[in-house]
């Protein structure tokens, strides 16, 4: 089985579903002759041609806009918003469309798309090139908002997210793009959205995360063993559907929970996560759900590590819940 | 005296669209690079050089017209009665949706703004399933996810409305642009008002339109007003048309309250874009005969002066005019096809209104996603719950 970065299993499903499917098309800036500013698309234009991978103008509104009208006319659109941070000129379109085609036509039409967009900071990139705005789209019903950590979860995942029935915001690590390897096998595969992956069994605590913070609770938790306490690592990959279930089965085994995410902490997916852990598992509580976060500020330029949570302040996080 | 000087200076902005009506007597450079297309006289007589359509085209058209005039009569009745929650009306701009919509064949992709239900009825949406739509019932094809006059028609390849200004623009050169790279000979027709032309969907559809010679109809309804703002706090453009020049891609300006106008340019800009020769943009010039809404009162902010050169204009008006100058509508041909329409608006309401008030609890959830997610199956249980503990859950108050 061969080892493929983030990069290559992306540009992998890709090209397995435009050759499956002759209705897949790529757009976005660049994603053409160029293949991306990441290389996410690199070789895709000279398979499939100029009708199908989309070097388009420049302006998210109109990328996700015309996605919507492609696939109302039954194309399945995999645009690309070149970075997270840039997606918000077109949330009028996200939010007020795809999000709402089908339940405003009562399903008589629906606009199913899979927007790829890099998110998440540590690449000295400020507050334009780092954020990760999951939340505003796991907050809007209609929505689906799947992130991958592995090379093997990007790619079954984003085979997933094409064949979805629904809009499916797909937000990829950017920091771990080449850093993470794993064997990816050549040929097809999904990965079901909506299923959590517990990667690491444990007993003491349940540490959450997804995409890029996978990364550092599984790092925390590796720190954690040498110091004697046992974390389950539970990797949500799908947060919207969130696989609740495995959420509960986990904290009710170990009474405990610490969430990691790199987004503000404020109304962020940790609060979400949290209250659910509280309504489902209240009794088998040992302590306080932790939150390790982003701060409530811009993401910043030069103390993006102090802002990032990274596997010390985890661990301390860990052991605070642990001691409690 | 503040007051006069006031509908003089909005009659410097009416008196531009006066002199339209005159095409002989453009004031600007832009009003004669883009003439104002006219085929009807006021008087309803058809300039001979110009395309004409068929009589029973026509008759066809000005029926559909007659019956929009009376829906929108009795629907804002209803709404002043209660009875529904808000309706948007076309009173004098009649001619800029019929004209466009059959100007396009029928498989080609609507989308609508929210002054074109008529586009939905001519693509066959029958008349009281519109009118659920106005309910929120039982009956409605939108499950009562929607506010009134934001209705969707699959059969009829009519999109679904939404709110949010000019979003439909973009949507329409995707569906355009998407038939071509599939191979099919369907173009997209979308209206929006001038007011749109200020959203950034105007520019970013434009913009991807020229580019990708997208086969799409772009049909701005310039009716003067977006809700209290007129067009000239809403654009410096001497005209709506030249902005297609920024674009590349080409403007025409036509009488919107003439019926064979807007057919004639809507037909020209189909069959360019049908081949290959991309996407034109057509400025309707017309007027907006009654408040923006039901939620409305154009009182507060327009004189009812400004309405009457503009009566004489009406597009209905016109249409019967021409059809009597040709011969093929009597008196009596108009006394039956008024009666008709008044029974056809009664008879759907009486059947929209047999239906449930409220759609089944479960429709809330439905469609959100193509299946329900397991917090709304809890969410479902938990409403039920409540509703079974107090009825009252479920109250006005």
């Amino acid at each position: 089985m061969p080892t493929l970065n983030i990069i290559q299993a992306l540009n992998d499903a890709l090209r397995h579903e435009m050759r499956r499917d002759p209705s897949v098309v790529v757009m976005g800036e660049d994603v053409g002759r160029f293949g991306g500013v990441f290389r996410a698309t690199q070789g895709l234009q000279e398979e499939f041609g100029q009708d199908r991978v989309i070097d388009t103008p420049l302006a998210e509104s109109g990328i996700v806009g015309t996605a919507v009208g492609m696939a109302l006319h039954g194309l399945k659109p995999v645009p690309e918003i070149q970075f997270a941070d840039f997606i918000f000129p077109a949330m009028d379109q996200i939010v007020s469309e795809v999000a709402k085609y089908r339940y405003r036509s009562g399903g008589q039409w629906s606009c199913p798309m899979v927007i790829r967009a890099p998110y998440g900071g540590g690449i000295r990139g400020g507050h334009y090139h780092s954020q990760s705005p999951e939340t505003h789209f796991i907050h809007t019903a209609g929505l689906k908002v799947v992130v991958p950590a592995t090379p093997y979860d990007a790619k079954g995942l984003l085979i997933s997210a094409i064949r979805d029935q629904d809009p499916v915001l797909f937000f990829e690590p950017k920091r771990v793009y080449r850093a993470a390897k794993g064997e990816v096998p050549e040929g097809e595969y999904t990965v079901p959205i909506g299923q959590a992956r517990v990667t690491r069994p444990g007993t003491q605590v349940t540490v959450v995360a997804w995409g890029a913070m996978w990364h550092e609770a599984a790092e925390a938790a590796r720190q954690a063993e040498a110091q004697g306490i046992d974390c389950e690592v539970l990797d949500l990959r799908s947060l919207q559907p969130l696989d609740v279930g495995a959420l509960r089965a986990s904290v009710e085994k170990t009474g405990r929970a610490v969430v990691v995410h790199e987004a503000p902490r404020t109304c962020g997916f940790g609060a979400e996560l949290s209250a659910l852990i509280q309504e489902r598992c209240f009794l088998n509580l040992e302590a306080p759900v932790a939150r390790v976060t982003g701060f409530d500020t811009p993401f910043p330029y030069t103390l993006e590590n102090e802002y990032l949570p990274r596997a010390p302040r985890i661990l301390q996080a860990i052991r605070r819940t642990v001691e409690y | 005296m503040r007051r006069e000087a006031e509908v003089a200076r909005r009659r410097g902005h009416d008196g531009r669209d006066e002199s339209a009506e005159e095409p002989g007597a453009p004031d600007s450079r832009f009003e004669r690079e883009f003439p104002l297309l006219q085929i009807l006289g006021e008087d309803g007589i058809a300039d001979p050089s110009q395309p004409l359509l068929a009589d029973a085209e026509v008759k066809r058209i000005f029926r559909a017209m007659l019956l929009n005039r009376e829906l929108d009569r009795r629907m804002v009745a209803l709404q002043r009665q209660g009875r529904i929650g808000f309706y948007i009306g076309a009173a004098g701009e009649e001619a800029s949706v019929y004209g466009a919509v059959a100007a396009m064949e029928d498989r080609d992709w609507i989308f609508p703004c929210y002054r074109e239900h008529g586009a939905a009825l001519w693509r066959g949406m029958p008349l009281s399933t519109f009118m659920c739509d106005l309910f929120g019932n039982a009956g409605d094809l939108m499950q009562g996810h929607q506010m009134p006059c934001h209705e969707a028609w699959r059969p009829g390849r009519y999109l679904s409305i939404s709110s949010p200004i000019a979003t439909q623009i973009p949507q329409a050169v995707g569906a355009a642009w998407a038939a071509r790279i599939r191979n099919q000979d369907e173009v997209a027709l979308t209206w929006f008002g001038e007011g749109a032309t200020s959203a950034s969907d105007f520019h970013t559809g434009l913009n991807f339109a020229g580019v990708r010679k997208a086969p799409v109809v772009l049909v701005c309804r310039n009716n003067g007003w977006a809700i209290s703002v007129p067009r000239e706090r809403q654009t410096a453009s001497e005209t709506i048309a030249q902005k297609a020049l920024a674009y590349g891609i080409r403007g025409e300006r036509v009488d919107g309250n003439d019926l064979l106008a807007v057919h004639a340019a809507a037909r020209r800009a189909r069959a360019r874009a049908a081949a290959g020769e991309g996407p034109t943009l057509i400025e309707c010039v017309t007027y907006r005969m009654e408040g923006h809404s039901t939620s409305d009162d154009p009182k507060a902010y327009r004189p009812p002066e400004l309405l009457e050169p503009w009566k004489r204009k009406d597009p209905i008006r016109r249409v019967r005019l021409h059809l009597k100058a040709r011969g093929v509508l009597t008196g009596e041909d108009e006394a039956r096809l008024e009666a008709e329409v008044k029974e056809e608006v009664k008879k759907a309401l009486a059947e929209a209104e047999a239906f449930d008030r409220k759609p089944p609890l479960e429709t809330l959830f439905d469609n959100v996603y193509a299946r329900p997610l397991w917090q709304q199956e809890e969410q479902l249980q938990e409403i039920r719950e409540a509703l079974a503990g107090d009825p009252r859950v479920a109250g006005d108050r």
